[in-house]
């Protein structure tokens, strides 16, 4: 097997919060604490999670739009948290993101055309006329027009600025996209354009994704592998169609469950979980899931659970599978 | 089939701006019988948020006004009824939940405060009873600690526990009619299953009629009994659950069920409406949906269809020449 | 909130510090020789150095303001070149007569300019409204000193209602127990005095009262139309709760915070900015004794003067921190 082109090894991120009258740092929040995985040339991660579990700092980390605490993340076998400025800039142009919120990331006083030439300037991606050029192919790349090049973003509509932040992210032509919630913010009918756009434009530029999403359904549907996160630790990563159909790891097995499917014959039994996920400033000790798990046991309480690999290759941490 | 509890007819609400009317809800049909839950489904700018306000008399206004038709709860007209009267209404018979329950609860007063609140704005208890109704709903809508909960503000509880606290709140003065708009959509997946079922749950015990307003079709499908597809401020099709999702008359409900991911097998390619909904006002003549219909036929063009069908009733008239 | 208490008067000091060491520099940075001005132009140099030796001006800088500062916490404030009294005996009549001013200037602020934005905000873009943000405009832009010659005209001279100077007839009998006249007139039970002081109290007071009350209102209408538009408000109506009681009791506890700033910054502003009313009305208070003070050249007394002004500022704005605390269950006590 070729080398993966991401590879992310024990990855933390710790907030000390500060508390009292002296200001001492009084506990920890571990927003991510120790994730790994890998992500393979045209493939897709998906990373699924609930609010709060990490997956969006992990996504942000990856490109050091946050410092890691720890860990190590190699791109192409060089490690991005080694990088000087001017070598991680480099790195950068590889490397893009699309936002959840596509009114937010765009800036309201620039013409549409001017956010996408940006980072081809600031790469110093050809001359100005190569650089229009650009704009207006990747316009119609990603489903507008050329001349919408000269219109502002509150001109468009959700699912449209969406698009233009995909144009966006395309203008340098990177090798690694990572998208956080990229369609979470659309309607379905939008939703499934945007995602079909994504597909395309994958298999066209040989472009590798790492979805970050909290709909388990969207998520299934892109991604190739997909891995699970729980309380900024991943809980089970494998191949989709195996995580999907054959779920291990409880708390994957409750998330499942809990999808609402669109189909009314099916009104399935769900399961359930209590209470909510616990403050990342104390994790329960042991497996941090054993105070919701349905299935939990002593050992649970006591020992962390490590990642295991399984037969059928996928990794997942929990004590049932010792 | 049960009474109906809840009638709408006709009902046209429009916002009144700089640049004119704009119909945000126009012509919208349908009724709640009692006990019943019906889903009301349809994307952004469907006008099913306008609807839930219209029936509450909550609509900011001005700019927003009810320009035509009815609202009947238990056969009495609201839908221009006075202040005195709505406010009679609101909370006792018919109490709403929204979308956001970060943003829902006021932040300077306890939970208790605004629990007791809504009790006694329509039942005079003594101070210890009103306490004790509220700790008692609390349990109802399954918060451990009612007590000490009562005593806390809500920034320092987690979402589901707010949107239960305005379930708690909704339910306290056991209404008729309990209109949910978005319950869900704000909170993550293992804590919607929890508050669907805490909904579910409800409604057998209470009897209390469910109005809930969604975009997201899986809930619909896991908690209606019978649905509302809204589409451009209009009803486009409205009927039992498994006959909306087995056999959608509309195509627009019909492409809104293909464009969802499957959870359970991985299609190569989503089916796609195109284009994007039309604003308000902006297609004078003919059926709404026609510009983006895979159906459209010359007729769509120029005449506009109704509402028609017994039980499963759609608007479109692919159903209408069959018929 | 303990904690935050705590935490916030240990703030205090390196305030009061700084505060103390700015008004000495000041003082000091004037140019000029305190035992020339003491002594006069005609004064030999021995003497100007003894006196100099005597005032301690002849030591470091640092030395003097630690000297300053010990004479400060002992409650010594100086001497009065003028008087030649110590000031802290004298300062507070004064004082007490601004405090009384301003709190009723900002009782009338708070109450006025409170309701008049509430109004504003509820009935928004009513002939109400348009009224309300109209008149606030006029006044904070109405020259203090004009609007008082206005009041003493209108309400003195013609019609003859109100006393235009002092805090008192010239005749009378107020015994200065606290210097607060209103409450000494209650504890001796003179209630003719009595209203006789708040009589004096009404004119000087509207005008100082004129722009904050505007600044307020204006706070209090941009706050509340912002709370009025939040989802908790909806939630409320959706209860079946009253309008009234949405807008005083929900919707003002949310809008508070900036207001109360605004009542914070405009009460320590009023306590130093009096200065102009109290000359325009003959107020006994302490803008007008450092006024006299300054004519006088009288350098202890107008830096006490200047010091407990800066004082009362700092404290007023401990208090509306305190009380954010108090409105606020959200705001964290770190």
């Amino acid at each position: 097997m070729s080398e993966p082109l991401l590879k992310v090894e024990n990855l933390k991120k710790y907030y000390p919060i500060k508390n009292g009258v002296l200001g001492r740092v009084s506990e920890t929040v571990r927003a991510v604490d120790g994730v790994s995985f890998s992500v393979n040339e045209g493939e897709t991660l998906g990373i699924v999670g609930e609010s709060g579990c990490g997956k969006s700092t992990t996504g942000r980390m990856i490109m050091r739009l946050i410092e890691p605490t720890e860990g190590k993340v190699s791109f192409e076998g060089k490690n991005i948290l080694s990088l000087s400025k001017s070598d991680l800039r480099r790195v950068r142009k590889d490397i893009q993101m699309i936002f959840q919120d596509p009114f937010a990331s765009l800036n309201p006083r620039q013409t549409v055309g001017k956010i996408i030439e940006e980072p081809m300037i600031v790469h110093g991606m050809g001359n100005h006329k190569e650089r229009k050029q650009r704009v207006e192919e990747l316009l119609e790349l990603v489903g507008l027009s050329a001349y919408h090049a000269k219109r502002y973003p509150h001109q468009f509509s959700g699912g449209q600025r969406q698009r233009i932040g995909i144009a966006r992210a395309l203008a340098v032509r990177p090798k690694l996209i990572i998208a956080d919630e990229p369609v979470s913010a659309l309607d379905v009918s939008v939703q499934s354009q945007v995602l079909n756009l994504l597909q395309d434009l994958q298999k066209k530029f040989h472009l590798t994704y790492i979805f970050i999403a909290h709909d388990l359904s969207v998520v299934r549907h892109i991604s190739n592998r997909v891995g699970v996160m729980y309380l900024g630790k991943m809980v089970e990563i494998s191949d989709s169609e195996i995580l999907y159909d054959h779920p291990k790891h409880p708390y994957t097995k409750a998330l499942l469950s809990a999808v609402p499917i669109p189909d009314p014959n099916s009104r399935s039994e769900r399961i359930i979980l209590s209470g909510d996920v616990p403050s990342p400033a104390h994790p329960p000790a042991g497996c941090t899931f054993h105070d919701r798990c349905p299935v939990a046991m002593d050992l649970c309480a006591r020992e962390k659970p490590v990642m295991k690999k399984l037969e059928d290759g996928r990794l997942v941490s929990c004590h049932l599978y010792d | 089939m049960n009474q109906s509890i809840l009638e709408v007819k006709g009902l046209k609400t429009s916002f009144f701006t700089d640049d004119g009317e704009v119909p945000a809800v126009d012509g919208v049909d349908f009724s709640v019988g009692e006990g019943e839950i019906l889903g009301i489904v349809g994307e952004s700018g469907c006008g099913k948020s306008v609807t839930s306000l219209s029936i509450m008399g909550l609509l900011p206004s001005p700019p927003g006004k009810i320009v035509g038709g009815s609202i009947s709860f238990k056969g009495e007209d609201i839908s221009h009824a006075k202040e005195s009267r709505m406010r009679k209404l609101r909370g006792n018979d018919i109490a709403m939940i929204f979308q956001e329950p970060m943003t829902s609860l006021n932040p300077v007063f306890t939970i208790g405060d605004q629990l007791m609140e809504a009790i006694r704005l329509h039942n005079r208890l003594p101070k210890k009873e009103l306490a004790a109704r509220a700790a008692e709903l609390l349990k109802m809508v399954g918060l451990p600690r009612a007590k000490e909960l009562l005593k806390e503000y809500p920034h320092e509880l987690s979402g589901g526990m707010r949107q239960r606290v305005m379930i708690a709140m909704a339910m306290s003065c056991n209404p008729k009619v309990l209109i949910a708009d978005e319950p869900t959509t704000a909170l993550d997946v293992t804590i919607q299953a929890q508050i669907l079922d805490l909904m579910l749950k409800l409604n057998r015990e209470t009897h209390t009629a469910i109005i809930l307003i969604t975009h997201d079709l899986g809930v619909v499908a896991q908690v209606c009994k019978r649905v509302v597809v809204m589409y451009a401020g209009k009803v486009v099709e409205e009927g039992d659950v498994k006959d909306i999702f087995n056999h959608p008359k509309h195509p627009y409900t019909e492409g809104l069920i293909r464009s969802i991911p499957d959870l359970h097998s991985k299609k190569d390619k989503l089916y796609t409406i195109k284009g994007s909904v039309p604003r308000p006002g902006s297609i004078e003549k003919g059926c709404l949906f026609a510009p983006r219909c895979e159906y459209v036929m010359d007729k769509c063009r120029t005449d506009s269809p109704e509402l028609v069908g017994d039980s499963h009733k759609s608007r479109c008239f692919l159903h209408q020449v069959q018929e | 909130m303990l904690s935050y208490s705590i935490k916030r008067v240990l703030m205090l000091i390196p305030v009061l510090l700084g505060m103390t060491l700015i008004v000495f520099a000041i003082i000091h940075a004037i140019p000029g020789n305190p035992a020339l001005t003491i002594l006069g132009t005609k004064a030999t140099p021995e003497a100007i150095q003894n006196l100099n030796r005597s005032l301690g001006l002849d030591q470091p800088w640092y030395i003097q303001y630690f000297t300053y500062l010990k004479h400060i916490l002992s409650g010594d404030l100086g001497t009065s070149i003028q008087t030649n009294t110590p000031i802290a005996n004298q300062i507070w009549p004064h004082l007490a007569a601004t405090i009384e001013l301003s709190f009723v200037a900002m009782i009338i602020a708070v109450v006025v300019g409170i309701n008049a934005g509430i109004i504003s905000a509820w009935k928004k873009n009513s002939v109400l409204d348009y009224t309300a943000m109209i008149v606030a405009l006029i006044g904070v832009s109405m020259p203090i000193f004009w609007l008082g010659l206005l009041e003493q005209w209108a309400f003195s001279v013609k019609l003859n209602w109100l006393p235009s100077i002092g805090r008192m007839d010239i005749i009378s009998n107020v015994q200065p127990i606290t210097n607060l006249y209103l409450i000494d007139t209650l504890l001796e039970g003179q209630l003719d005095q009595f209203w006789m002081v708040l009589r004096h109290l009404i004119l000087p007071s509207i005008a100082l009262a004129t722009i904050p009350t505007a600044i307020i209102a204006r706070m209090t209408r941009s706050s509340m139309l912002e709370v009025l538009k939040s989802d908790y408000i909806r939630t409320a109506k959706a209860k079946g709760q009253r309008m009234f009681w949405i807008v005083y009791k929900y919707a003002l506890k949310n809008a508070f915070i900036p207001i109360l700033t605004v009542i914070g910054l405009q009460t320590g502003l009023l306590l130093g900015g009096a200065i102009l009313t109290e000359t325009i009305f003959g107020w006994p208070g302490i803008g007008l004794y450092i006024y006299n003070a300054i004519q006088y050249r009288d350098y202890p007394v107008i830096q006490s003067g200047i010091l407990v002004i800066a004082f009362i500022f700092v404290m007023v704005n401990f208090i509306v921190d305190l009380l954010y605390g108090l409105i606020d269950p959200r705001i964290k006590y770190r």
